[in-house]
């Protein structure tokens, strides 16, 4: 077997204790992160749900040609924000009304005339549903002669960028503290390993080891401790979520390469850990 | 193979830890280093094995300048010494014959060749049967031995030996000391820092003394003396 492997493998079969509570306190750190990284790709997943909501109505004037209309679909639909673009006649619009204003069904039942406008449903491409680009398309649309008006909620919509913005700015720099706090109690575990064999360390150079020769093992420890530590983190994670499905509310959980990015996460640390931790070591003594 | 040229060695924290000490210990030399504690006798062996750097001075091991060596390069002048400790400095976890592996495994030797060569110095320092045993299921002077294996399986050409016997009975003081000397017969260089008087009057060797850092005597260079009047 390689040297490498074996000897950061005996490190484990000779401080099982020690490995052990490393791997744990990085699975409780990572955890920590992890339980955060739910919160925000739930709210990501909320958010989006009320993204999809965002349309731009361009209500058409009466007596348009359906040759222009079609044209105009077709136009509208190359935008490059637009996702889908639906023609909406007079007499769907009647329908539509009856059927969801009940409170208004004998007025409109009553009518001899079809007050509503045709008019063209715009939703926008993930990613151009904020307040910019929406009254960009608005913009153009009203360039159309044959539009009579243009509604897509400004305030709303402007309320969602807010949103949206906050749940950055609060998933950035939440996210960015939970990190240094799991980076600095991992380094400090990967520490005390470090320290716990400074003797050895010392043997090692006096019988002619080379720092790289020192170092490997470690580096293949500490990152196998992180990856350890990330597979537990994420089983955690999934219990919680699994709690919170339950008896809380619906949610959603990481999707493979999130979870695979923060176990991966969990084996850089503890690389980079083990690095300095060695390193710094090494340089001392 | 080991020169001194006025080599002073200052401590971190001021005073002299060594102050012009010369002198040259030729291939397949036996010489002892006397003196009391403190006088300056793991310095010179740290010195040897490049674990410090002289303050001033020239010092030389197998040519090469332990002043100028890059750090990179120290441990390759430490597998081309045997060192031994008072307190053995044994990898306590492993057995004797993993004790003496690492240090053929550091160097990067090959694996197939590895066991032969550990069981090898096992059998010449008398513990071929006490491969498997570990540190803690040792004698002291048995563990010495170990130590003692674990610094010839590279074939040195010097061995390092600081108060080798300090910590040991008088009969594994004699064990110890004799497999020093056989050592010595076949070829190997023996630098022997020692306090033990006795000892230095047994064997017709070489013996420099230091006192508070300074070389006093010198056998190889002054007069003969009556050791019996040494400290």
């Amino acid at each position: 077997m390689n040297l490498v492997i074996r000897e950061a493998l005996l490190a484990f079969k000779r401080a099982p204790l020690l490995s052990a509570l490393s791997v744990t306190t990085i699975a409780f750190s990572l955890f920590v992160l992890g339980l955060f990284g739910l919160v925000v790709v739930n709210l990501q997943d909320a958010l989006r749900g009320v993204e999809e909501r965002v349309e731009i109505v361009a209500y058409l004037l009466p007596g348009t040609p359906i040759e222009t209309t079609a044209q105009a679909l077709k136009d509208v639909e190359a935008f490059p924000e637009v996702q889908t673009a639906t023609y909406v006649s007079e007499d769907e619009a009647l329908a539509r009304a009856r059927a969801e204003m009940v409170e208004f069904r004998d007025v409109l039942r009553e009518l001899e005339r079809n007050p509503l406008p045709a008019s063209i449903e715009i939703k926008l491409k993930p990613g151009f549903r904020d307040a910019e680009h929406v009254s960009t398309v608005a913009e153009r649309l009203r360039g159309f002669g044959f539009v009579d008006d243009v509604r897509f909620g400004r305030d709303w919509v402007e309320k969602l960028d807010r949103l949206r913005q906050l749940a950055a700015a609060v998933g950035i720099v939440v996210g960015a503290a939970f990190a240094v706090v799991a980076i600095i109690i991992i380094g400090t575990t990967i520490r005390m390993a470090v320290l716990q064999r400074s003797r050895e360390i010392a043997i090692m150079r006096l019988v002619g080891a080379t720092d790289g020769f020192i170092r490997r093992p470690f580096l293949l420890q500490g990152a196998i401790k992180g990856l350890l530590g990330g597979l537990v983190a994420i089983g955690l994670s999934f219990a919680a979520y699994a709690l919170i499905n339950r008896y809380l509310l619906q949610s959603a959980f990481f999707t493979r390469e999130q979870a695979a990015a923060i176990v991966a996460f969990g084996a850089l640390i503890g690389l980079l850990g083990s690095a300095t931790s060695v390193g710094r070591h090494l340089k001392r003594v | 193979m080991i020169k001194f040229t006025n080599v002073f060695k200052a401590f971190p924290k001021g005073g002299l830890a060594l102050k012009d000490v010369s002198f040259h210990i030729a291939k397949g030399e036996f010489a002892f280093l006397t003196g009391h504690s403190g006088a300056g006798k793991s310095t010179v062996l740290k010195l040897i094995y490049a674990d410090e750097r002289p303050t001033s001075g020239d010092v030389r091991v197998s040519g090469h300048s332990v002043n100028e060596m890059r750090p990179r390069d120290v441990p390759l002048l430490r597998r081309r010494l045997g060192i031994v400790f008072q307190d053995f400095r044994l990898l306590e976890e492993r057995t004797a014959e993993e004790n003496v592996a690492f240090a053929l495994e550091v160097t990067g030797a090959r694996p197939s060749t590895i066991a032969a060569r550990v069981m090898r110095v096992l059998t010449q320092v008398g513990l071929a049967a006490k491969a498997q045993a570990y540190p803690r299921e040792l004698s002291g002077g048995e563990q010495q031995r170990v130590a003692i294996a674990r610094a010839l399986v590279n074939e040195p050409t010097v061995l390092l030996a600081d108060e080798p016997t300090g910590n040991l009975d008088e009969r594994a003081t004699r064990g110890v000391f004799q497999l020093l000397r056989d050592i010595n017969a076949s070829g190997t260089a023996v630098v022997m820092a020692t306090h033990d008087l006795d000892l230095v009057r047994q064997a017709p060797y070489r013996v420099i003394e230091l006192q508070e850092g300074a070389l006093v005597y010198d056998s190889a260079v002054d007069e003969p003396r009556d050791q019996a009047a040494a400290p």
